[in-house]
């Protein structure tokens, strides 16, 4: 009984949602609207194809290693920065100054640099996507118990170990916050790169169906998009609650008590 | 001190880069050069039209998208019923990334800026409602029914009891989406051609006014940098009474 009750609130909105929208485009032609039928039957028709090896799996890849690459690259600059006092204060505020320069204007800028290419929509993602990742680490860095920093010096674990088994650990939950913007923020910088610049990707895809007025193939492509965004906070949210289960039932212990 | 050595010390490395010729000066013009091509830019009358149209564009927005995300998380926030009905949708839709309406926005209303309204909105609307679902959430029982016991009614309740409680969390929401609501206005601008610093950066690169075009990437990010500010500054304005900005003041 519970469980039906729990499907019911996650299924009644949308579902009712999905009727209007029937309803609304019954019987109509709306030019820019298309019925969900025809949406259904042209995502079928334009994803299930070729398609989805030229266009659909590039873009995916590209937005993995740029958004790995940019995990990578923030976590190891991060604790670095992060642990050293005299770096902190020399490049926090040149770091900041990047941070707030909105990512979508480096595309041009490193369209200039590395040409149209896929290591330039790779590099995009990276510069876009470090950012949220290394300042979010070197406050969690920064943030570290000074008890337990001082227990684990008492205890001489030093270089590699303290690093692994205290730095990490205590900065991953500011680490995961970072990630998660920057997860979002890959995505928007590979659809704006594709956009841009490119002759092949989901961005370039759909800018095409809508420079040629194909609406119906254009919601698909937004719609594929929307999928690829929801799929993403999805993961996001299983690794979250696996890499942080310590951290979760910590808090819990902490709100029991 | 070190942080000014350190802007100065990125500086030189970037005037000795083209200089050296490590990187060709025609594609990466030398410090120097770019930061005159700024300073020419601030004696132009084009230049601040543009930085005005995006600010506009921020704006009109952010205000939207605040209004419209502080009425529906109050009423969603206040329900149980709702909160529940709503939650897998508001889920699925947060996700979907603003810029797969660029196409959209461009049939609707093509180059104007209703275009960049269009993203700004939709982008900056999520960070807003969620941060006030969870601040609506976080009332503290006991005091709404003391509340309650004193015979406030429901207007009384949510000026007194649950706007305090929501603030914190809104203002840490207006923040994000300030930031966010500027990667869209420039997004929109360069991508959709709406008018703006965005679409100035694009005409630069396309144009070959090299300098010109980092300049302007310069100038936007001066604008992120005054609008992180002046967010933290209204946040602690608005916040003067809570304890997280009290404790700051006497620490």
């Amino acid at each position: 009984m519970k469980s039906v009750k729990t499907l019911g609130y996650v299924l009644a909105l949308p579902v009712l949602l999905v009727l209007a929208w029937w309803a609304s485009t019954l019987g109509t032609v709306n030019f820019f609207v298309p019925t969900p039928a025809t949406l259904v039957k042209k995502f079928a028709n334009v994803w299930f194809s070729e398609r989805f090896f030229t266009d659909v799996l590039p873009s995916i890849g590209r937005l993995l290693v740029g958004v790995v690459a940019a995990i990578l690259i923030g976590v190891v600059g991060g604790v670095l920065i992060g642990s050293v006092r005299w770096l902190r204060a020399l490049l926090e505020p040149t770091l900041e100054f990047f941070r707030a320069i909105p990512p979508p204007v480096l595309v041009p800028v490193l369209m200039l640099l590395l040409g149209i290419t896929d290591t330039m929509k790779v590099v995009v993602i990276i510069s876009g996507c470090v950012w949220p990742v290394l300042l979010n680490t070197i406050e969690g860095v920064r943030a570290v118990d000074s008890v337990l920093s001082d227990s684990s010096h008492t205890y001489g674990i030093d270089g590699w170990a303290r690093v692994r088994y205290l730095v990490l650990p205590s900065a991953s939950p500011q680490i995961m916050a970072g990630v998660r913007q920057s997860l979002s923020l890959g995505l928007i910088l590979m659809v704006i790169s594709e956009m841009f610049a490119s002759s092949s990707g989901l961005g370039f895809t759909i800018v095409q169906f809508q420079r040629s007025f194909a609406i119906p193939e254009m919601w698909s492509g937004i719609a594929v998009l929307g999928l690829l965004g929801v799929a993403m906070s999805f993961i996001f949210q299983w690794a979250e609650r696996n890499i942080l289960r310590w951290y979760h039932g910590q808090k819990e212990v902490e709100n029991a008590a | 001190m070190l942080g000014l050595a350190g802007i100065v010390g990125f500086l030189l490395t970037w005037e000795l880069i083209p200089r050296l010729g490590i990187i060709d000066a025609r594609y990466l013009p030398p410090a120097s050069e770019v930061i005159a091509a700024l300073a020419r830019d601030f004696t132009l009358t084009a230049f601040w039209v543009s930085v005005g149209e995006t600010m506009k564009a921020w704006f009109l927005g952010l205000l939207i998208a605040v209004v419209l995300a502080v009425l529906l998380g109050f009423i969603i926030g206040s329900s149980n019923f709702l909160r529940k009905a709503t939650n897998s949708t508001i889920e699925f839709l947060r996700p979907i990334p603003s810029v797969a309406l660029i196409p959209l926005a461009v049939l609707l209303f093509g180059v104007k800026i209703e275009s960049s309204l269009l993203l700004i909105v939709y982008a900056s609307f999520w960070q807003v409602l969620i941060q006030v679902l969870y601040g609506v959430a976080d009332v503290d029982m006991v005091a709404n029914n003391t509340a309650k016991t004193y015979g406030l009614g429901t207007m009384a309740r949510i000026r007194y009891v649950v706007f305090p409680t929501a603030l914190p969390y809104l203002m840490t929401g207006v923040r994000l989406a300030g930031a966010v609501a500027l990667v869209l206005a420039i997004t929109a601008e360069l991508v959709i051609g709406s008018p703006g610093l965005g679409r100035e950066i694009a005409l630069a690169q396309s144009g070959g006014a090299i300098s010109g075009m980092y300049a302007l990437v310069l100038a936007t990010g001066l604008i992120g940098v005054l609008i992180n500010l002046l967010m933290r500054f209204i946040e602690k304005r608005a916040l003067s009474w809570h304890s997280s900005v009290r404790s700051e003041v006497i620490v």
